[in-house]
């Protein structure tokens, strides 16, 4: 392979596309994103909330999109499509077709009139269809780019040749009927495909009545009815009648799962859809009964199995296994449901609404794409990628992320995206940047000694602030306020468009303080100060007064008290704006090399990505070999064996020069900050201690099987663990005599108290072996007592295969668990008898066991709490560590500079732990190749005329930023190693320190401005 | 007590948990009054008890101070600082004969929105209880 470039095509610009286009243009690449709809943002901008945190995924998204559509080097195709790509990895061409908008994207300032004004309504896609928009619109509020398109197929002009009313309302002169496609070519040196899902059509499917009956909706159509800026604004209630729903039945399932239709694949984001649907809903409604129809609850994510128990037990929602077979509609427009239970009795339930829960299938225009691209499907029609190169397509040069290769949820997304940007490397021409290629913009305006001029941003957020605070009036009431020169309502503060607007009024004003009165600053305030910073001033002169999360929100019930408070707000954040001054951010040298911690498969896979992108890695493994858990693996689904690549990975480590693996190594102190960390490790052979330096942290120390004490284990040695029987497996040495009856229990130690955490891998891996089993072993009999079978994604097949050898499967639930005993109590060789319920047959039954398997769960190595509180990272209270975000940021730590990948995050396949350790070293790489990086300018200063250098600061400084400078004896701010916290400030017995951002003048003057008693007396 | 009167609390939050918490109780959707106002802190140590001293003498009916738990603090050690300063602050406004019951300190995670909104209903009804704080009134600062 010769050629490499310096730029990427990335087509689809869902959260997948945006993460890899975000990645890519932070390493130096020039990125074309290509998409399909009028806008990017894909899926997520249709979503309520997101699982299991409740966010409000626009919320979390819309920085994002921003940040994206700001980049100098990210520039987005709407309305296109890839159409041919020629030439070689490292040196693609691409033909790229831009579809006609027919309004021009450089003149319109999407004012809005011509969607007024047209005449024409047409179903709107993006509120699937449950309101309608015109002829001429804006995909969404907050679409990016905030262009308006026309839908050629419904607007009377192009249909019947008459009316032209847009072209004679619009001010911009920016409506073009002559408009044509366009072709472009542009070459990449990679490709990767982000395409998404098409979600499943449930018309005719089944007898549930789906378009037929008024309150039958999909899971899509529910999340735009619960969604605040949907089309009922929030209000749940019924298509019939327009009441509120006190019975709501979600049918889990529908086209997932499915043989018949064949779909035999799970769609692996349902049930957890499902859950955040049953609780949002709940908390809209106090009295709505909720009910789930369910086959398996598949809550396998990181911290998925408390969110479904807190669905349970705390918001009261009823899960029904069962399967339901038919709907009727009965007179007044309820519902009524016919469905089988466990045991077979067939049962009837009467229900306001059903949410259809349907699944995520492949995109239709796959098949078109692929041959075009020359490259295959799987026989789902998802793009074909197997388990060790989870993000590669069968073309090389091509890779794929998000659900193009099989269904995923967001952050699986977000770390695939990330994946296919290291993967992709290999083929682009990387530099480590400069500070100065970064910052483009504006010079910056000195403000010094200016008089304050503020201007003040009151943000509506659709009907989130608006629907409760009176937006207009705050404005308003802001105006007054003495040094505010400007200020305005506007309807999404963060959307791009009026982050233009920002920058007009700083112009037009001459504003040298910008307030931003929205949701809350610790999503947001980066945004605003990028934005102001575009416009010339320095991103500190920027506050937001939160009158969202902690207002409107808050405040639902009372709108004239929360509008006072929004003044209030707005008038503390007016008064400690006009003490605000410019701070610097001075640069942060990064160091290029890294560390690893763990050198298991995710910890290899990291440090060879990193190694191959030419940077120096040291790569820390406890044990004495490399190879973590996947020593133990020997069998996978893919052909390929997973022995043989392991060995082959390991000599790809021991043959880069670029890596040092310290065998046996003990990490004893981790001291430093991004761009400059410094690790003593012992152990590695020689038995010293070292220091080494390094830019970043790479943490996958991995995961242990669970040491049971459950069903006997350690009694007899016919009772195996997991891994053990892979082993026995792998050798043939199965116990003396007879194996006829295997028992499988799952969930030995997950899912319950003090592990409230489903291990994701035992079903699968259970299956597997099963499988395995009945190869070796042709004449066994398989009992696989289980609480939920979780083989989702593609490896449902497999649970189907192991169904269809016979396999019986019995559940049992916390309170049924199956009882062992030793046949022989005195022989430890002894057969088991294993005593379980079936809930099927509905008695027990008695298994005579020649092998007893336990499905143990995953532990956290014993390690994480040294190593997190080394590193200053947290942990979950599992133990496993926590990232900077659950669903956007998956492998980075609050913490710049670490990244967390494969089971030290949360149990996971091996595919999913190659994908994530290749997005941790990504992330890695946006520091390691840049030169430098700019500190926060948030920083503690010293006043040095005031300073007796008594010391007591250092003491105090948990980073050892602060010093007294023996020559002066005054006190001295390491700005590189200081955090900001502040904490010396409040200590200094002089006065002599203050916090920049945070000064005392600053939060003096805030509360100086209000007002302590609330007057309006209707609080009580 | 006068009727209606509903007092300010002045409540200084540390970015990384308490504000977080605040923003939580406010996505949960979980209702308190609009009494409690609050304002950003990047460490609960950042606030020199001098800031706790002015809330109360602007005439605050109480002053609230939350940072993240003890021993999960961003900064590693900077709420034990925080837990230190406090009960001195609390002492000293004792000593003085000033209102300590008007100062309170709390421990709220970013996971517990929850815990915000239980914190600043019962503050608020424990305030109201207390009346105006008068010290805006006797002062002269």
């Amino acid at each position: 392979m010769g050629s490499k470039s310096k730029s990427v095509v990335v087509v689809g610009a869902g959260i997948a596309g945006i993460q890899a286009s975000l990645d890519l243009a932070e390493l130096g690449v020039e990125v074309h994103l290509i998409e399909d709809t009028p806008t990017i943002g894909g899926r997520m901008p249709q979503l309520d909330k997101t699982f299991p945190t409740n966010d409000c995924s626009m919320c979390i998204l819309a920085p994002k999109m921003s940040e994206c559509a700001r980049h100098a080097r990210i520039t987005i195709h709407i309305n296109s499509s890839l159409d041919a790509i020629s030439g070689e990895p490292g040196d693609f061409r691409c033909t790229i077709t831009e579809r006609a908008k027919y309004v021009d994207p450089v003149k319109c300032v999407a004012c809005g009139l011509c969607e007024e004004k047209c005449p024409v309504k047409v179903d709107d896609v993006f509120d699937t269809g449950l309101r309608k928009r015109k002829a001429i619109s804006r995909y969404f509020l907050q679409s990016i780019p905030a262009e308006y398109t026309i839908d050629k197929d419904n607007c009377l002009f192009f249909t019947r040749g008459v009316c032209k009313m847009c072209e004679k309302v619009c001010p911009a002169d920016a409506i073009n009927y002559e408009d044509q496609d366009r072709q472009l070519e542009l070459s990449a040196g990679a490709i990767i495909l982000a395409t998404g899902i098409d979600p499943f059509n449930p018309i005719g499917f089944g007898n549930f009545g789906y378009h037929r009956f008024a309150n039958v909706v999909t899971s899509l159509e529910f999340e735009r009815i619960l969604s605040a800026s949907g089309p009922l604004g929030g209000h749940v209630v019924r298509a019939s009648d327009s009441k509120e729903p006190k019975s709501i039945a979600f049918i889990q399932c529908v086209g997932s799962r499915d043989e018949s239709i064949g779909k035999n694949y799970c769609s692996s984001a349902c049930c957890m859809f499902t859950i955040k649907q049953a609780i949002i809903a709940k908390e809209h409604m106090k009295d709505l009964e909720p009910t789930v129809f369910y086959m398996d609850i598949r809550a396998f994510g990181k911290d998925f199995d408390k969110y479904y128990e807190k669905a349970e037990k705390k918001y009261g929602v009823v899960f029904t296994r069962s399967k339901v077979a038919d709907i009727d509609e009965l007179p007044g427009g309820n519902l009524r449901l016919r469905y089988t239970e466990e045991n077979g009795d067939i049962k009837y339930g009467e229900f306001d609404m059903v949410i259809l829960a349907i699944g995520l299938e492949a995109r239709e225009g796959n098949r078109v794409l692929s041959e075009e691209l020359d490259i295959k499907l799987n026989e789902f029609d998802f793009y074909r990628s197997d388990a060790f190169g989870p993000l590669e397509s069968t073309r090389e040069g091509v890779f794929v992320c998000g659900a193009a290769n099989g269904p995923k949820d967001i952050p699986e997304s977000v770390v695939s995206a990330s994946g296919a940007v290291a993967s992709a490397a290999k083929y682009l021409k990387l530099e480590r940047q400069d500070i100065a290629s970064e910052d483009e913009g504006a010079a910056e305006l000195d403000v010094t000694g200016d008089r304050p001029r503020v201007g003040v941003f009151v943000c509506h957020c659709g009907i989130n602030i608006a629907g409760v605070v009176d937006v207009k009036n705050v404005a308003e009431y802001a105006a007054t306020l003495s040094n505010v020169e400007h200020s305005e309502d506007v309807m999404y503060a963060c959307s791009t468009d009026c982050l233009e607007t920002i920058k007009k009024r700083i112009e037009e004003h001459g504003l040298n303080r910008v307030i931003v009165a929205a949701c809350t600053p610790r999503t947001h305030e980066p945004l605003f100060r990028e934005t102001i910073a575009e416009a010339g001033l320095n991103p500190y002169l920027c506050e937001m007064a939160n009158i969202r999360d902690q207002c409107s929100w808050a405040h639902m019930e009372e709108p004239e008290l929360a509008t006072a408070k929004s003044r209030d707000l707005v008038e503390m954040t007016v008064a400690k704006a006009r003490q605000l001054s410019s701070l610097e951010r001075l640069p942060i040298d990064i160091d290029p090399r890294a560390l690893v911690i763990g050198g298991g498969l995710s910890g290899m896979t990291a440090a060879l990505s990193l190694a191959e992108a030419g940077h120096e890695v040291f790569l820390v493994e406890k044990e004495k070999d490399l190879g973590g858990n996947m020593r133990d693996i020997f069998f996978n689904f893919d052909k390929a064996d997973p022995q043989a690549f392991l060995a082959e990975t390991i000599a790809r480590v021991e043959e880069n020069e670029n890596i040092r693996v310290f065998m046996a190594g003990r990490i004893d102190g981790i001291t430093g900050y991004v761009g400059n960390f410094e690790t003593t490790i012992s152990g590695g052979g020689n038995g010293d201690a070292e220091k080494v330096k390094h830019g970043v942290v790479i943490v996958a120390t991995g995961g242990e099987e669970h040491k049971t004490e459950e069903y006997l284990y350690g009694r007899s040695s016919r009772i195996v663990s997991l891994v053990e029987f892979e082993k026995m497996l792998k050798t043939g040495n199965f116990p003396a005599g007879r194996i006829r009856n295997v028992v499988i229990v799952q969930c030995v130690g997950s899912r319950e108290e003090g592990r409230m955490y489903c291990s994701r891998v035992c079903c699968t891996k259970a299956v597997k072996n099963a499988l395995e089993l009945k190869k070796a072993k042709p004449g066994a009999d398989v009992y696989f007592a289980y609480r939920d079978i979780r083989t989702y994604g593609f490896r449902e097949k497999y649970y189907t295969e192991l169904r269809d050898t016979g396999a019986v499967f019995l559940r049992y639930t916390p309170e049924t668990k199956p009882v062992v005993n030793m046949v022989d109590e005195t022989n430890p060789d002894s057969r088991l008898k294993v005593t379980a319920f079936d809930p099927i047959l509905e008695k027990e039954v008695e298994i005579t066991a020649d092998l007893l398997v336990l499905s143990a769960a995953i532990d956290p190595p014993e390690g994480n709490v040294r190593l997190a509180k080394m590193l200053k990272v947290p942990l979950n209270s599992d133990g496993m560590f926590l990232e900077a975000h659950v669903k956007l940021r998956p492998v980075d730590f609050a913490t710049d500079g670490i990244f967390v990948c494969g089971l030290a995050h949360s149990p996971k396949d091996m595919d999913e732990s190659l994908a994530q350790a290749k997005a941790a070293a990504s992330r890695a790489l946006t520091f390691l190749n840049k030169k430098a990086i700019l500190a926060e300018g948030t920083i503690a200063r010293v006043r040095e005329d005031r300073c007796s250098g008594c010391a007591y600061c250092e003491s105090i400084c948990a980073y050892a930023a602060i010093e007294v400078d023996p020559e002066k004896e005054v006190a001295v701010v390491n700005e590189a190693l200081c955090k900001g916290c502040g904490a010396c400030v409040a200590s200094c017995r002089c006065g002599a320190l203050d916090l920049l951002g945070f000064s005392n003048e600053q939060l003096f003057s805030a509360f100086d401005s209000l007002e302590m008693v609330i007057t309006d007396g209707g609080a009580d | 007590m006068d009727k209606g009167f509903t007092p300010r609390i002045t409540a200084l939050l540390c970015q990384w948990c308490s504000y977080t918490g605040a923003d939580l109780a406010g996505t949960s959707r979980l209702q308190y009054p609009t009494s409690i106002i609050a304002m950003k802190v990047m460490c609960s140590s950042r606030v020199d008890p001098v800031l706790l001293l002015k809330a109360y003498l602007s005439g605050s009916g109480g002053v609230l101070l939350a940072g993240c738990h003890p021993g999960d603090c961003h900064y590693e050690v900077g709420n034990y600082h925080t837990r230190r300063r406090f009960a001195i602050l609390k002492a000293i406004f004792d000593t003085l004969g000033l209102e300590s019951a008007r100062l309170k300190l709390s421990w709220i995670s970013a996971s517990e929105g929850p815990k915000f909104a239980q914190v600043a209903n019962e503050y608020t009804d424990e305030i109201k209880k207390m009346g105006e704080n008068p010290s805006k009134k006797k002062m002269f600062l």
